[in-house]
Formats: C-alpha cells, structure tokens, sequence
C-alpha cells in the first residue's frame, strides 16, 4: 500500500463523482454504494477503549497490505492530517463528516482513481465504498462486491446467521448496504415538486439526503435517493429499490425542464445568464451563494441556453470553489471572508474567458 | 420574493422535510440562510437515524428490569443503547435477541437478513466474544494494577488469537 500524505496533485482533478461522465449524467452525477463491516473480535467503536482502536486499525492496515490487488492503494491516517486536510477529503466524498470529527485511531485507504475507498474505525470499523459517475449502479455493486470478497479473505467479519453483518446502529444490520444515487434536480424545484417527489418516495422506503449526507442541506440542488432498509431483501433487491426510481425522477426532472423552457423561455433564460453574470463578476462570494448560482448555470448549459461555457468546468467549480479546495488550489489556509474574495476571483478567472481556461482545469 | 425574516430579497429557496408540519418551503435572504444552514448543520434531523430514533421512542419505555440488562461481553446496558442508538458489541444481537427482534421488524419491516454471507467457515463466535470480553477483562485489571491478573488474560487472549482460524 501507498502511504504518503500530499494532496496537492488530488486537489487539481476532479475525482470520480463530479466527473460528470456516464449514463444520464445531465442529471445523475454519481452511483455509490457502501458496505458497512465490523471485526468479529472486536468491540463496536463507541465502545473501544484507545487501544481497541489502535489494534484495529493496525490489524486492518496489515490485512489490507497482504491482498495483491489492493497494492496501489494509499492509505491515510486521518488522525495525523490537519484540519483542512480533512474536509478536503469530506469535500471529494472519499471520507464521511464523522470520520474527520471524530478522534483517535482512524483512517482511509483510497484507490488511486478515487472510485473506491475504506474507512477505518468510522460508525463502524470498515465502510467500504465505490464511487462511480453518471448511473453506473450495477458496475458499482459488481466491483464493491468482490471488494467485500477481497477484504473478507483476509478478515472475520461480524456475522450472525439471523440478522447478517452485525452493525453498530440497528439501522445498518443484515446487508450493511446503502446505496446512493446523486441527482441534480434543479428543476423540480423551481417548480415545487420536489416535496411532493420526496414525499412519495418515503412511502417506498426510498429516502432523500443532502449532499453530504445524512443531516446535510440540500446545497445546490444536488439530492442523494438511499435505500431506508439494510435487512430482510438481497444487496441486489435493495439495489433495484432505489434503481427503479431513479429513472421516474430523472423523468419529472426533464420534464419539469421542459416545462419551465416551455412556459417561459425568456425568463429561464434570464435567470441563468444572471447566475453566470453574478459567478463571473462578484467580488467576494460565499461557497453556498456560489453553489446556488453554479446549480442554475449547470442546468442552462444542460439545456442549451448558455454555450459560453462546458459543463465539465462548471462540474470541477462545484468541487473547487469548496473552503479545503480553494486553500488547497491557493497553496495558503484562509480565513472565511478572505476565501469569499478568492472564490470570485477564482471563479472570474475560470468562467470569464471558458474557452481559454479549459486546458488549466484540467 | 423578501426573505421571511427581513426585508431584503430572498436568494435562498430551503426545502425542510422533517418539520413538524411535514415539508415546509423557506425563502431567506443570504444572511437568514448562513444562519439557518449553520443551525440546522448541528441538529440530529435526517431520516434514516430519524426513524431509529422514533422506533425507540415508540417502543415505549421498557421495565427496569431490561434497562438494567448488560452484555457480558462488553458491558453495555440495554439502557446505554436506547440513549445512544448504538450497540456494543456483535454480541449483542446475540444477547439482547429478544428486546432488538421487534425494533428491526420496525425499522426493517423483517428480521431475517436474506443477502450475502462470508464465503469463509465461520470462526465460532464464542471465541471472538470471549476475546472481546478478555480485553475487557484485561485493562480492568492493569486499571486496579492487578499486573500478574493483567498478563495472564493476554497470554489467554495470544492463545485465542493465534488459534482463531484467521
């Protein structure tokens, strides 16, 4: 396994899930899927004294680096990083909120394409995850499945023949699984119909997150549909659940678009050519206003009511213009207000001549 | 659009499902946003450990008799887990079966876990509980300063490991 700690050449690219590549990935930004395991011979983590954690981290980290395929895997001790550092990997989705809080022994093996990483000493002692663009769920389950198997011959994993893989929270027990579509749904809720969406999709155990997950807001329109349940239904039932909505709400969603194109044209228009007006000449900008304006401008290069700019840029702003991003891309840490005049300028430096920039994001 | 709380325009447009009055739209001005974002951001809401947290409270308070029941394995009341939603140990399961049943039922609508399984012959669960429980065991000891209790647990807990069909 890899073990060195810079960041500075991840924070120029994308990674996998604002890569904007894939099936349907208009709308659809990501498939994500994520096994929760324990150790058999361990306690759950809120019950580890400072030494379980380190036992298990330690016994991890050496199962890990015995399994061929994971050879060029980087493993990181979160615990050792800096504070930015943390929500830099929070920010690219390769780490949880709860890990960088927590304390003590923890940490997160990363694949070098970002599709897939393990957490260590989370909720629970392994979360494994892989990330995939556009719709991919199928590929998705197919590659953390034999990730499972992988890790699985190297470790005893907590299982009950009733209730399956043994979790810390109830709500993750039997399969562990919890399946994540990422969709842009600008649209919907311009419109109002997102509640009325969101509220028949409760009834079918489908439920909704922020982009950051659990507790997070909805911040810039981008919604994550989860399976509720993890037990009494196979990974690939479970799987179906939440693929089978998907393309209803990829559906409303073109049609809510094709509605407001419809309805009112020019204002549409207006509205999105203002977002990019505001992105381009602000001079000092806060990373949910900025979210709030790249969420529109997203949908009018969508639809072809811009053309001054490529999607793929302002898939990449989405995740650089965030506060562990831009210090990373500035070199230097900044303070809050200080970041908002470094985010326009970024923003103005990459949105106001696309065309000529294209080449720097990359 | 004003805000609802001042007079400037409204740029922010938040949808909140788990009000109490079921889903709610609120239009705030960027400063009214921060602060209901910042809020918001810290409290427990969400569904999923939403509906934990409501399948506890459903269950109702159980007699004090249950609240007092501890795993022996890694110490944790039935009582600790209701407040904070989380198990001890995978022992658990095993040693609270009749109170977790009829809360998974709730949260899952099944009690049966039908997906995969560990392709490896399963290591008897008792040793890996007794391992648990001899870790346990063994910082209870060096906590007392029982030193000679404390190395003849690990000796005990090499002995388990090495044979644990790993």
């Amino acid at each position: 396994m890899q073990r060195d700690q810079t960041f500075d050449e991840l924070a120029g690219r994308c990674g996998e899930w604002l890569k904007g590549t894939g099936p349907e990935s208009d709308i659809v930004i990501s498939s994500r899927i994520r096994l929760a395991r324990n150790l058999a011979d361990f306690p759950f983590i809120r019950r580890c004294s400072d030494e379980d954690r380190l036992s298990i981290e330690r016994t991890i980290r050496a199962r890990l680096d015995k399994i061929p395929e994971l050879n060029e895997v980087r493993y990181i001790d979160v615990e050792e990083l800096s504070e930015v550092d943390r929500q830099f990997l929070v920010e690219r989705q390769l780490i949880s909120r709860e890990l960088a809080d927590s304390d003590g022994a923890r940490g997160v093996a990363i694949d070098p394409n970002e599709q897939f990483s393990v957490m260590v000493n989370e909720e629970d002692h392994l979360r494994i995850q892989v990330m995939h663009s556009g719709l991919d769920l199928e590929n998705a389950w197919q590659q953390i499945n034999r990730l499972d198997d992988l890790i699985e011959s190297a470790i005893t994993y907590a299982y009950h023949p009733k209730y399956g893989y043994l979790t810390a929270c109830p709500t993750n027990v039997g399969t562990g699984l919890r399946v994540s579509v990422m969709m842009h749904l600008p649209a919907l809720v311009i419109t109002r119909q997102i509640d009325k969406v969101f509220r028949s999709l409760q009834k079918i155990s489908v439920t909704v997150r922020g982009l950051y997950g659990e507790g997070s807001q909805y911040t810039g329109d981008f919604y994550q549909v989860s399976n509720q349940i993890t037990l009494g239904k196979t990974e690939v039932e479970l799987m179906q659940q939440v693929s089978e909505v998907v393309p209803l709400l990829i559906d409303y969603e073109r049609r809510a678009r094709q509605f407001l194109v419809e309805q009112s044209e020019k204002d549409l228009h207006d509205d999105v050519s203002r977002a990019l007006g505001i992105l381009c000449t602000a001079k000092k900008i806060s990373s949910e206003e900025t979210m709030h304006y790249l969420s529109k401008v997203r949908m009018g290069v969508n639809l072809g009511l811009i053309d001054e700019v490529a999607v793929n840029i302002i898939n990449k702003l989405f995740i650089h213009t965030q506060p562990a991003h831009l210090q990373k891309l500035r070199g230097k840490l900044l303070g809050s207000s200080d970041r908002n005049i470094e985010r326009a300028n970024y923003l103005h430096q990459h949105l106001s001549d696309p065309g000529k920039r294209e080449s720097d994001l990359n | 659009m004003k805000c609802q709380y001042c007079e400037k325009p409204a740029t922010f447009h938040i949808t909140e499902l788990i009000g109490p009055d079921g889903p709610q739209v609120m239009h705030l001005c960027e400063e009214h946003a921060r602060t209901f974002l910042a809020k918001e951001s810290t409290s427990p809401s969400a569904s999923i450990a939403g509906a934990l947290a409501k399948q506890l409270k459903l269950t109702g308070k159980p007699s004090a008799e249950t609240e007092q029941k501890e795993c022996p394995v890694c110490g944790i009341s039935f009582f600790e887990f209701r407040n904070t939603g989380r198990l001890g140990c995978p022992y658990d399961y095993t040693h609270f079966d009749t109170e977790l049943e009829p809360l998974l039922v709730n949260i899952h609508d099944a009690a049966e876990h039908k997906g995969k399984h560990p392709r490896r012959a399963a290591v008897s669960a008792d040793s890996q509980a007794r391992l648990i429980q001899l870790r346990r065991e063994m910082e209870e000891a060096i906590e007392r300063e029982d030193y000679e209790r404390a190395s003849e647990i690990r000796d005990r807990i090499r002995e388990l490991e090495e044979t644990g069909n790993r």
